[in-house]
Parts: structure tokens; C-alpha cells; sequence
């Protein structure tokens, strides 16, 4: 069923009788030729372009809960591409290509809205390195704006441009992101991977590999077994836990992040801003809420709630750049797990296991990142080669020396 | 999260550093072992759901560094050493 305005209005003047399940509810079949383990975002997406780019048949997803019920539902839900290094960049602009042509790609209204994201700048030091990664952004087909204090203040004059420690002396600006509806984004791919044919099982968790003579022969799940020819992992925070049934330890850690929400406001913020001295980033939501995140807690967590710690620090961020919040009611908070990698950029790479490949590490930057990575997973499991854009994203650089440290704080473990 | 520190009793993780697993202390010799053995140490984890023996720093009390057996899924705290005392039972000298 295509959607489209006639249906809407075919369905309004006669009842709405004609809506029918967006996909279908499958059992798993004895063998696929490729199973997606995690149907959140990037899983959905693999299956998606699996089907529709590379023209595979036989696909499964397989998921543990209901679809999109982990971070894709969970995150702050905004788009962007402005990174500074080889590696990212090329990666995260291809990515913010697919959102602008998604919805029409996979006819599902998902929200993609342009509203632009600005990055403050408080310091003379951190204009330097703002200036530097928005040339990087505009030598990659990204868009970047520096922006003066004026420039700034014409767009939100109510931020606290005269905090003594942290002024606001500037921005970097990036027209081109937004937000998305992030549920949309998994059903959007579901329905899409759905219509092309690809089974959707849900409830449905892998507790083994079956793995002989060093290649994968397909998954134990709760069921029963699922043969597949090949195999792609993409689950996010429960990286560590699904690879181990392949005997891999993974150069990453699972981490709670917290998300928050207002009460409805009035429209007060139509971009997203991120302050440049605390960890803290906000947009307001269609609905008026103001959506808003900073740091992980910090210690090791499959818990998908936080610690209070947190919460207080984010607040005081928030307070100290736009004091006019303060008497806004905090309506929600919730958490998501988070696979921190050892130098904050992810993986999609084959494995020592013939057949069996993995996409994970994306610390809490994946949901920008969901149509360049299912495209990409896509093309390294079709292709048996990883896509030109996602080549830096192996699982051999931490032991080569060439990490992905996007932050420029020397390449270590432990930043997060 | 109170962490009930051995010598101090209990205290606000607030207080604490976080370091990561246990494990890091227990750090090949990198001239007699291989890359692949200290990379294994440096970068890689069990990253378990569940029981986690993991290192706290206590920054903001009297600097010691403990070992915390903590759930990972539902934060409670079983147990916490002094890293002193776990390091002296495998034997090193401090």
C-alpha cells in the first residue's frame, strides 16, 4: 500500500476501513540467505538497502524485542554531518544525502526536517578548531557557516551571550541538519524492507552461533534455529553480549545515556543548538517540548535508565546557556545503551568468522548515522568489500595505530 | 550510586572516578608478550551484563583506587576492595 494525499483522502470519506498492518508478522523460516540480528534502526536499514540496492532475496531480521524499541526510539533524534576528519566526514555527509531524499526513497513520511544545527563558540581557541573543521566539512560537499557573535544573536538573542566564564563569541552552522522523527525511521524501513519481501520476527533473541570449520551456519534463538549464509550483527549496546556467542571480545563498552524532555512550550528554538563549553545540545519538538541530552553517566551499564548525577549536570548546563528555561518543568527522562568504542567511532567490518559481519561502536552518535550505515552493512555483506565512504571503520585499526579520534584527545581507551 | 568504601564507609559515587573493568590491572609485560597480547589488554573488554569487577578512583576522598563488584544491569554493588589488597592477593608488592 502506497501512501500518498488521494489516500488519505479516499480513507477519510470512507471510514478509514481500508488501513491495513504496515508488515507482516512472519515465522522464521529453517534457513535465509542473510539474517540481520537487531531490529532497530541500522538492522532495518541493512535489510532495507539489502533488498532494494543490492537486489538480495531471503532476508531476515531478527529481533529480540518489538522493532525500533532500543535507541532508535531513544535518541535525541538529530541529523548532521559536520565532522572534521577523512575517515567521518565523507561517511556522515553521504548519510545526510540519504535523509534528504529518504522519505520519498521509502514513501513514509519520517519528519526530516532542515532546521539547521548551530555549534557555539566560546573561546578564540575553539573558533580555530571550528573554523578548521568547517573547511574540512565544505572540502567534503558538506555545508558550513561561521558565524559572529551578531550573527548568533539574530537567531537566538535570549542565550546567555554574557555568561563571565563562557561567553558566546560565535558559531559553526550547519543549514543542512535537523531532526527526524525517530520511530518513523525504523517503521519507515520496516514497512519498506517489509514490501520487498524481507521476514520481520520479532520476540525472537539469538542465544548461540552455530559456527563450523571457522564460518557461520546461522544463529540459535529463542525460536529455535535460524541456517543462514551469512550473518550481520547490528545491536548497538548489546554488541559485546551477541558476539560472544562468537567468541569475539569487542574494543568497546556498554554505557547508559540519558535523554530528556520539557513540558510543552511555546516555539522558542526552530534549530539545534550545542553549547561549546558543557556537554549539552537542545531542539524543540513539534509538539513544543524542548528535547535535550548531554554526557553519559559513565560507568558500565545495560540498565537503560541513569543516575540523578547526571540529570543535575545536564540541567546546570542547560541553565547556564539559556538561563530562560529555568522555570520549565522537566517531563520526562529515559536512557539508552550506548556501545562506547575505544576512540569514539564505530565499526562495519568483516569478522575472523567467515560469513558473520558487524556493525556497532557508535557510541551516541547512530541515529545520524542509520540510512550511510544499513547502506553501507548493506554493501560490505552483498559485496563481500566495505563501501568506498565506510573503509576507515575496521575492526584492526585500534592494533595498527589508526584510530578515528574525532575529539583530537590523543587515540586511548577510557575518553568516554 | 553509594559506594561503601572499605576505610571510609559509605560514599557518593559522585566522589569517584570511573575507570573501566578490573582487568587493567592486569597488564601484560610488553616487552615479553606480543602486540596482540597487550592490544587485547589495552583496547578490548569483556563488557559483560551482569556481575562487573571494575575500578573506582576515589578523586574527591582519600585517593585510593578500589575494585567495586557492581551488576551492570541493575547497578546494585555487591562488594568493594581496596585494589591495594586485590593487587597483594595475586601477588605483587603494591
Amino acid at each position: 500500500m502506497r501512501y500518498s494525499g488521494f489516500r488519505v483522502i479516499a480513507e477519510a470519506l470512507t471510514g478509514h476501513k481500508g488501513w491495513k498492518p504496515v508488515w507482516r508478522d512472519p515465522a522464521p523460516q529453517a534457513e535465509y540467505d542473510f539474517v540481520i540480528v537487531g531490529g532497530g534502526g541500522h538492522g532495518l536499514a541493512t535489510a532495507y538497502y539489502l533488498a532494494k540496492e543490492f537486489g538480495q532475496a531471503r532476508i531476515a531480521v531478527i529481533e529480540k524485542g518489538y522493532l525500533g524499541g532500543g535507541n532508535v526510539g531513544r535518541n535525541t533524534t538529530i541529523i548532521r554531518s559536520n565532522y572534521l576528519l577523512d575517515g567521518n566526514e565523507p561517511f556522515y555527509e553521504f548519510s545526510l544525502k540519504l535523509w534528504e531524499g529518504l522519505e520519498q526513497d521509502f514513501n513514509y513520511n519520517a519528519m526530516v526536517s532542515q532546521r539547521g544545527i548551530l555549534n557555539l563558540i566560546h573561546t578564540d581557541a575553539q573558533r580555530d578548531a571550528f573554523t578548521r573543521r568547517g573547511n574540512a566539512m565544505i572540502l567534503n560537499g558538506a555545508d558550513a557557516d561561521l558565524l559572529d557573535r551578531e550573527q548568533v544573536r539574530a537567531m537566538y538573542p535570549w542565550l546567555n551571550f554574557d555568561n563571565a566564564r563562557f561567553p558566546i563569541k560565535g558559531g559553526l552552522a550547519q543549514r543542512r541538519g535537523g531532526t527526524v522523527r525517530h520511530d518513523a525511521v525504523a517503521w519507515g524501513y520496516a514497512r519498506g524492507a517489509d514490501m520487498r519481501g524481507v521476514d520481520l520476527i520479532q520476540n525472537c533473541e539469538v542465544t548461540g552461533m552455530r559456527i563450523e570449520q571457522g564460518r557461520i551456519k546461522g544463529v540459535e534463538t529463542t525460536r529455535g534455529f535460524i541456517g543462514a549464509k551469512k550473518v550481520g550483527v547490528a545491536v548497538a549496546g548489546s554488541s559485546s553480549k551477541v558476539m560472544a556467542h562468537a567468541g569475539m571480545r569487542l574494543p568497546m563498552e556498554s554505557h547508559v545515556l540519558q535523554a530528556f524532555v520539557s513540558e510543552g512550550l511555546k516555539p522558542l528554538i526552530d534549530g539545534v543548538i550545542t553549547f561549546g563549553a558543557g556537554h549539552f545540545y537542545v531542539s524543540q519538538s513539534d509538539k513544543g517540548g524542548l528535547v535535550f541530552g548531554g554526557d553519559i553517566d559513565g560507568y558500565n551499564s545495560y540498565a537503560q535508565r541513569g543516575n540523578l548525577p547526571v540529570i543535575e549536570d545536564v540541567a546546570e548546563g542547560g541553565m547556564a546557556l539559556m538561563p530562560a528555561i529555568g522555570r520549565a518543568r522537566l517531563l520526562r527522562t529515559w536512557g539508552g545503551i550506548m556501545d562506547m568504542s575505544m576512540d569514539g567511532s564505530p565499526i562495519i567490518d568483516r569478522t575472523p568468522v567467515e560469513g558473520l559481519y558487524f556493525n556497532g561502536g557508535w557510541c551516541y552518535g547512530g541515529f545520524k548515522a542509520t540510512p550511510a550505515s544499513g547502506w553501507c552493512f548493506a554493501h560490505l555483506m552483498a559485496k563481500d568489500e566495505p563501501h568506498k565512504v565506510a573503509r576507515a571503520y575496521r575492526f584492526d585499526r585500534f592494533l595498527k595505530g589508526l584510530m578515528i579520534d574525532e575529539k583530537g584527545q590523543g587515540a586511548q581507551p577510557n575518553l568516554h | 550510586m553509594i559506594i561503601n568504601h572499605p576505610i571510609l564507609g559509605p560514599r557518593d559515587s559522585q566522589e569517584f572516578v570511573y575507570l573501566g573493568s578490573a582487568e587493567l590491572m592486569n597488564r601484560p609485560d610488553g616487552m615479553t608478550t606480543g602486540v596482540e597480547a597487550f592490544h587485547n589488554w589495552l583496547y578490548n573488554r569483556d563488557n559483560p551484563a551482569g556481575e562487573h569487577r571494575e575500578l573506582w578512583y576515589h578523586e574527591q576522598g582519600d585517593r585510593s583506587w578500589l575494585v567495586v563488584t557492581r551488576n551492570t544491569v541493575t547497578h546494585e554493588i555487591r562488594s568493594v576492595e581496596l585494589a591495594r589488597d586485590v593487587a597483594k592477593a595475586m601477588g605483587r608488592t603494591k
